[in-house]
């Protein structure tokens, strides 16, 4: 029982690889295909959240930056296929059919100059944002609110840019997806299981983070910063790891959350959009492994069948949510496993059970050891 | 004393916070084989000193260690050459188990891929720790839970285990037993018979039994220095102990082998 613990995590996984793989293409009819990987695109971003905040401290309010670099990169790669070798998107042509493609849309023709900008752009932007804030020691609620103002900053200015952007409108009407054609349910279907497939992936990177030495220093490094500094490490290279790859996991989250909606705008990116992605964390538990996956999943879940239902309701029912985890669960939904398990096994792991628990009781965490 | 490579000079030290003189130009010397003790009334300027050596705080004139200065580099270069430190409050890792909490210490000379990569198996250097310090039982303990005493000591066992050539200790016996005092200085005589051992302290006993060489500071500056003997016998070092609110430690010091 004991040597199973530390790999029922990447059961879990196989498990949750099956579900999404194998089962829900069977049992689902394509509309919540769909859907489903709409959730899977959020729950990748959430993953990425996880690590960064959940694991490392960081409180990330301004995924959306990079959610949109890795959606806009993807956006303006279909809408160019869309319109075809040579020819301008729609939307510009209705503004100026004279006026040249500009500059910076034209690598965007390319499928591998997309793919490599949808994974180093985030790397990019993230590590000089990173380094700056990392290094100054930025942290706590200044780096909340400045990753938040950053988000901000980047959906007014795509707003504000209706004619190289789309603005408000945003970019949609995409018919293919690197030469396939996206009516159709076949490939529709394709893209889910490559959505799905990257979440797996993403999971188990921060599995094997969580339980490589690195994330065992980056816990450290959440929980007493100058300790680790005085044993010979600089925390910033620390953070800006995880930092790094949770950006890099947004941007893909983002990217395939433009062939499987069909549409992305400033709404996605912004303020609000990047708080709901922290809210999906929160709620299913921020320094666990599955918490934010499934939290994030839960949440847009709600946020299409209750939010377009009955919408005002709905953001009232997730408001008194949020508040009553955060009340009584502030490690979150999952941390109810951990203490579930925690009751099963603590007695025989640890003798001295008479002292507190740790407060952060997540299962993959209590750890490790051969 | 001879220099050797793990010495600690240090040289007319000075840190000044906002216009005000924590450390005033402080010169003393530590060397393998001595267990050094700093000590001085609150707010005498101990915990600044190795601050400024650490590059915790900004100061000026000289640390060296060996041949190589340390001012001015950042606090985990520092590490790197070799100096660690503990801090006055105990702080490890409560949610990391006491191998992880070594295992992390032990990890600075890895390179950066080889942390991608899970543990297997325990460093050989950490055993040692371990057994040095009586905590080979508590492997597997969150360091949440250790006690106080096993908290200290897990710190020290955290600077063997990063193999530190300069061990700098603010006030390591704290809040512990007497008997955990005695295993605490039998543990840092025989550290420090390799290692350089820089011992702040206010336990008046405790250094009366462990220390090698003292140095006293007063306000920022360098008051007495010596043995044991000759620091107790210092009329200058009676009055800073007379005269401040750690009056009763005078009688400490004077006080006779029990
Ligand atoms: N970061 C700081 N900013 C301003 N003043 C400081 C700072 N750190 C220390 N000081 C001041 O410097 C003086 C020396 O402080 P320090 O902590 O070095 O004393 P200490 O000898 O370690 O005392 P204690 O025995 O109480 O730990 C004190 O007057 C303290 O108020
Ligand atoms: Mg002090």
């Amino acid at each position: 029982m004991k040597n199973l613990k530390p790999w029922l995590p990447l059961i879990g996984i196989g498990v949750l690889a099956l579900v999404l793989l194998a089962v829900a293409p069977s049992v689902l009819s394509m509309h919540w295909i769909n859907n489903l990987g709409k959730y899977c695109c959020w729950a990748i971003a959430a993953v990425g959240i996880g690590l960064a905040w959940g694991r490392g401290g960081m409180l990330v309010m301004g995924q959306g930056v990079f959610f949109g670099l890795g959606a806009y990169s993807m956006a303006m790669h279909l809408t160019l296929e869309s319109a075809g070798p040579d020819s301008l998107p729609i939307f510009m042509i209705l503004y100026d059919p004279l006026a040249p493609l500009p500059a910076f849309w034209e690598p965007f023709r390319s499928d591998l100059f997309t793919l490599l900008a949808i994974l180093l752009l985030p790397v990019i932007v993230a590590s000089i944002l990173g380094y700056a804030l990392f290094k100054s020691r930025v942290k706590g609620a200044y780096f909340a609110i400045l990753t938040q103002a950053l988000a901000v900053a980047l959906a007014v200015l795509i707003s504000s840019t209706i004619r190289e952007t789309g603005g408000d409108t945003g970019l949609s009407d995409f018919k293919y997806f690197f030469g396939f054609v996206l009516s159709d349910d076949g490939n529709k279907l394709m893209v889910y299981l490559i959505a799905a497939a990257l979440l797996v992936v993403c999971l188990l990177v921060v599995w094997q983070l969580g339980r490589s030495r690195f994330g065992e220093l980056l816990i450290a490094t959440r929980d007493a910063e100058e300790r680790v500094r005085f044993l010979g490490y600089d925390p910033a290279n620390i953070k800006l790891v995880a930092f790094v790859v949770a950006a890099v996991m947004a941007s893909i989250a983002g990217a395939m959350f433009v062939p499987i909606v069909g549409i992305i705008t400033p709404q996605e990116i912004g303020a609000s959009a990047s708080i709901l992605m922290i809210a999906g964390v929160a709620l299913g538990g921020r320094a666990s492994l599955f918490g934010p996956a499934l939290g994030a999943m839960a949440i847009g879940w709600g946020q299409s069948s209750l939010g377009s239902s009955w919408p005002s309701g709905w953001i009232y029912i997730l408001g008194l949510l949020f508040i009553l985890v955060t009340l009584f669960l502030p490690m979150g939904l999952s941390s109810l496993v951990g203490k579930v398990t925690g009751l099963v096994w603590r007695p025989r792991a640890t003798p001295t059970a008479t002292t507190p628990a740790p407060e952060f009781t997540a299962p993959e965490f209590t750890e490790v050891k051969k | 004393m001879t220099v050797t490579d793990g010495s600690l000079v240090v040289t007319d030290l000075r840190v000044e916070f906002d216009g005000f003189v924590a450390v005033g130009g402080v010169s003393f010397d530590a060397h393998p084989g001595e267990v050094r003790f700093l000590i001085g009334p609150n707010g005498a300027g101990k915990t600044t000193c190795i601050d400024a050596i650490t590059g915790l705080s900004k100061g000026s004139g000289s640390a060296r260690l060996g041949g190589q200065e340390l001012l001015g580099k950042p606090a985990h270069k520092i590490v790197r050459l070799g100096v660690g430190r503990t801090f006055q409050t105990a702080s490890v890792f409560d949610e990391l188990t006491v191998l992880q909490n070594l295992d992390i210490a032990a990890g600075l000379h890895r390179s950066s891929l080889s942390l991608l990569r899970a543990r297997r198996g325990v460093d050989p250097a950490i055993h040692r720790a371990l057994e040095e310090t009586g905590l080979s039982r508590e492997l597997a303990t969150p360091a949440g839970i250790l006690s106080h005493g096993q908290k200290q000591w897990l710190e020290i066992a955290m600077l063997l285990v990063q193999d530190a050539k300069v061990l700098l200790l603010d006030e390591p016996v704290a809040g512990m037993s007497l008997d955990e005092r005695t295993a605490t200085g039998e543990l840092l005589g025989r550290v420090a018979a390799t290692r350089t051992v820089l011992v702040v302290e206010h336990d008046m006993d405790f250094m009366r039994r462990f220390a090698s060489r003292v140095t006293v500071l007063h306000q920022g500056k360098v008051l007495s220095e010596g043995s044991v003997a000759e620091v107790q016998s210092d009329p200058r070092v009676q009055e800073v102990y007379l005269g401040t609110a750690a009056a009763p430690s005078v009688m400490t010091i004077g006080r006779e082998d029990d």
